[in-house]
């Protein structure tokens, strides 16, 4: 049991990897963007695209992928939400979770129904295990997927806090017309921001390829596992989205011990549960339960 | 319409909508006696088309009046069409599991909504879509389901398939027209005046006493119920009951489209973005994949530049109503036509609401 929960702790950094930019973009925002987890499966295949056809190995095509993403979030402020945000608070998820069709869609208009992985890319890195005392394996990927979250987490934070550019993104979150007055250019923060957003969507893309598989139509649950992560653990600070993912991945791995089909039910009734106790201690609708990042960063 | 006075003219119906609403009763009449002359796979779409309206009416009803957008609304498809597939089991006659099914649904969401309705926006769009995939899982243990196989509501195969055909049909078309009936007689009654209040300004509107929360509610498990009708007759047509098909996020996408394009917050705009999406399937829908991403595109492109649907820019550049569910105040000076500068107390849009 105990090896499954060391499994399972390190599983919930993949969690955390895809739950921090959802709420990263959140918190600056006020967006919840429906197609994260479309783009988080666009990353992915992009990757898998660039390995299987020019044999760049996915390590390395990140190197492409990730700067691309960079230009994708930053296109996508300024042509999609800047102006949807303008109609109100409802427009963005209809226009967000419309962009998540197109996106699902066109792959699997490009790529088919094929199950694919970056797996058979990476070498033995897939299965390589290293052996830790009281018999118990933990696979490498998982290690290197659970330290590139906590290095992540880790930068955003020290970025939002230490730079020039982070505390202007932090100001235009908390009051961007108050941001303006001082100068700081609320469109660029915002734009800024989504690049950075995506560019961890991609580095999940990246590590969901690499750990499992993945079909055009894989972008909706990757959605709902980064929502309801970043809500799990949403109370504080970006090392929330950590915690968060721990316990979804640890609530998983239970349900999968109870039931064949439990891994998936144990994940949302979790979610259920930690939600109906927040609501009903805190009486806090939305800005209780993503919190900003900026409240407790410093 | 044109006398001059010096007080603000109040109006609710029009000449425009007198005529209208005859024409939606000979329409309706008209709809009655079509099967005779119709082939089957005609019937059959029309069916799909009154499904279709239901739907959209029903999110419209959830999103356009009370601001509630559900990503999530294919639970209760789901579960409409799961819950008469166990009453049909237990003994029930088939075609009266189908509604006793959507009550269920309706008293299902209930507790629901008090837990789901405290969430906000894009937090109760996704939370309804974890309710939705949980349910779908939840559906799937049931033995009688098996899994994602699914199973049949086999006690409907005792009538033979015409009468079925046809029954369905009315089911249908008089479902559509009790929905439709009542989200009219809602939104012009006391609530109406509360629900679109609470569309324009919920803040303001919890300031003057309006019952925010209830009201809401009460939009929840409208929606609620008829989408479950919705997913009973559609199961009614189809007769297999696959779960992957009924708890597909794709219904919402489709109510999503048919709402954006008709026209968000207008009752006329819901039936009319059922009636273009179903012409689109009719034409499109065999062309798979690029049909889906034109359906994304046009949600896409609808919300950036035409937020108000084709029924929201057509009632704002003519002042039509067909339909009115509201009242108008028309300035005697003003041209009539000139709605946006009278001071009128009934907003249709969700551009202008937010002003």
């Amino acid at each position: 049991m105990s090896n499954q929960i060391i499994q399972g702790i390190l599983l919930g950094g993949y969690y955390a990897l895809i739950a921090c930019g959802l709420s990263f973009m959140f918190s600056v925002m006020r967006i919840i963007n429906l197609a994260h987890g479309s783009l988080a499966v666009f990353a992915a295949f992009a990757l898998w695209w660039l390995a299987s056809r020019f044999h760049i190995p996915p390590f390395v095509g990140l190197l492409i992928v990730l700067p691309l993403m960079a230009a994708i979030g930053w296109a996508l402020q300024r042509f999609l939400l800047e102006r949807s945000a303008r109609g109100g608070a409802l427009l963005p998820i209809l226009t967000t979770f419309g962009l998540a069709i197109v996106i699902d869609n066109m792959l699997f208009e490009q790529f088919g129904a094929d199950t694919r992985s970056l797996a058979p890319y990476i070498g033995s890195l897939s299965y390589d295990s290293w052996e830790w005392p009281g018999n118990i394996y933990v696979g490498k990927l998982a290690v290197i997927m659970f330290a590139t979250a906590v290095i992540l987490l880790g930068g955003l934070q020290l970025f939002l806090t230490r730079t020039r550019l982070g505390r202007s993104i932090r100001a235009t979150s908390e009051d961007p017309d108050t941001a303006g007055l001082v100068g700081v250019d609320a469109r660029r923060a915002n734009a800024i921001a989504a690049s950075i957003a995506m560019v961890t969507v991609g580095l999940a893309g990246a590590f969901l390829g690499m750990r499992a598989t993945f079909d055009p139509y894989a972008g909706a649950p990757q959605l709902l596992f980064a929502f309801e992560a970043a809500v799990i653990g949403g109370a504080g600070s970006l090392w929330g989205t950590l915690v968060g993912g721990i316990v979804l991945a640890l609530a998983q791995t239970v349900g999968a011990q109870v039931h064949p089909q439990g891994f998936l039910i144990g994940g949302h009734a979790v979610f259920l549960v930690v939600l109906f106790v927040r609501l009903s201690t805190s009486g806090l609708g939305l800005r209780g339960l993503l919190r900003l990042p900026s409240r407790s960063a410093s | 319409m044109s006398a001059v006075s010096s007080s603000p003219i109040i109006e609710r119906g029009t000449t425009t909508s007198r005529i209208a609403a005859i024409a939606v009763a000979v329409i309706i009449a008209l709809l009655a006696i079509a099967p005779q002359f119709l082939s089957a796979g005609a019937v059959d779409r029309m069916t799909a088309l009154f499904i279709y309206v239901i739907l959209a009416a029903m999110w419209n009803a959830l999103a356009g009046f009370g601001g509630l957008v559900s990503v999530g609304q294919q639970v209760f498809f789901g579960l409409g069409a799961y819950f008469a597939i166990r009453l049909a089991d237990a003994g029930l006659n088939p075609f009266a599991s189908l509604f006793v099914s959507a009550i269920v649904v309706g008293v299902v969401s209930w507790p629901l909504s008090l837990f789901m309705l405290r969430l906000r926006n894009g937090e109760f769009a996704i939370g309804m879509w974890v309710i939705a995939a949980l349910t779908h899982l939840l559906v799937n243990l049931d033995r009688l389901v098996q899994g994602e196989t699914g199973t049949s509501l086999i006690s409907l195969n005792v009538y033979d398939a015409g009468t079925r055909r046809v029954a369905i049909y009315w089911l249908a078309l008089a479902s559509m027209t009790a929905l439709l009936g009542i989200l009219f007689g809602l939104l012009r009654g006391s609530t109406g005046a509360a629900i679109r209040a609470i569309r324009d300004n919920e803040d303001a509107a919890a300031s003057v006493g309006v019952r925010v929360t209830g009201t809401k509610r009460l939009l929840f498990v409208l929606a609620a119920f008829g989408i479950g009708v919705a997913g009973a007759l559609w199961l009614a047509t189809s007769i297999t009951f696959q779960p992957k098909t009924y708890f597909n996020v794709q219904w919402t996408a489709y109510m999503i489209f048919m709402v954006l394009v008709g026209g968000i917050g207008t009752f006329e705009g819901a039936i009319l973005g059922a009636l273009v999406f179903f012409l689109i399937e009719t034409w499109f829908g065999g062309t798979g994949v690029w049909y889906l991403v034109g359906l994304g595109a046009t949600a896409v492109l609808f919300s950036l530049f035409l937020p108000r649907g084709l029924w929201g820019t057509i009632e704002g550049r003519f002042g039509l109503r067909l339909l009115p569910v509201g009242y108008r105040v028309r300035l005697p000076e003003n041209a009539p036509a000139d709605d946006g500068s009278a001071p009128s107390p009934e907003r249709t849009t969700p551009g202008q609401e937010k002003a």
